[in-house]
């Protein structure tokens, strides 16, 4: 991997029903730490381009919990979950539900680290309970990925 | 469609039938050539490639008595497609947190600073 790009890299991890997230940014690891703890920004990025986010509760600390609502013209998609350890500035632990999809859980651990030019390096493992669960996850991404993707390119075009 | 993903995934969640797609991913196969370089029974290979054939990796020609095992491509092609989709957005998210940050960078006087 080169310093310097901003490519999201996704994994697989061997053997494991997971998916690692590589992704830099740049902006130090208090920063991008920040924008996931506080939920005047975490709302601003989180959710979907297009659905109206709504956090119903939202304690970002060790032991803490978090439901949101992801809602547009066609239903609402609920989400929830606990904190289990939230550190700053480097590390997050906290499990995710898409409620009413069966019993799974996911555990998801970020991680940050500095890089030179006050850059930050993020890991998201996201450690599913079954093999279905995590392809059901990934399968997601076939709706929204494609328009998503192009909305991006504008972004970038924009930005330059 | 999702049921064949499933599939597939379990397929390759074993690093020895990895191995061997890798391997099929070069050239046609057969069970005897595939078993080759691995510390396991021909039974035990055929076993892998059976849980490849029916995720729909692979199949077995029928050419003479070879009957080597051959890769299907477009199964992997699926599989990218799926990944490359989820990874957009992803992407997607990411970019909109660059935003966030870009903008932050500009404004510096944040609340907790003010405070």
């Amino acid at each position: 991997m080169s310093t310097g790009t901003r490519e999201t890299i996704i994994e697989a991890v061997d053997g494991l029903p997971a998916v690692r997230i590589t992704r830099e940014f740049d902006a130090p690891p208090e920063r991008v730490f920040d924008a996931h703890v506080d939920v005047d920004k975490v709302v601003r990025w989180l959710g979907p381009r297009g659905l109206t986010m709504t956090v119903q509760r939202w304690d970002a600390e060790t032991g803490g919990g978090y439901r949101y609502v992801h809602a547009d013209d066609r239903g609402e998609y609920r989400f929830f979950g606990s904190f289990h350890e939230v550190r700053s500035p480097d590390r997050i632990v906290q499990t995710f539900t898409f409620e009413g999809f069966g019993d799974s859980v996911c555990l998801e651990t970020m991680t940050l680290t500095e890089l030179p030019g006050g850059r930050a390096r993020l890991v998201a493992t996201s450690l599913f309970d079954s093999f279905e669960g995590r392809d059901a996850m990934l399968a997601s991404g076939m709706e929204t990925g494609v328009e998503e993707g192009y909305e991006k390119l504008d972004e970038l075009l924009a930005s330059r | 469609m999702e049921d064949r993903l499933t599939k597939v995934f379990a397929a390759l969640a074993d690093p020895t039938r990895r191995d061997m797609v890798a391997r099929l991913a070069a050239a046609d196969a057969t069970v005897n050539e595939l078993a080759e370089p691995y510390d396991v029974s021909v039974q035990a290979v055929s076993k892998h490639i059976r849980v490849l054939e029916d995720a729909g990796l692979v199949r077995r020609s029928r050419v003479a008595q070879r009957r080597p095992v051959h890769l299907e491509a477009e199964v992997f092609d699926l599989l990218t497609a799926w990944i490359e989709r989820y990874r957009r957005q992803v992407e997607a998210r990411y970019a909109r947190l660059d935003a966030l940050l870009a903008e932050e960078m500009t404004t510096p006087a944040t609340d907790e600073e003010t405070a």
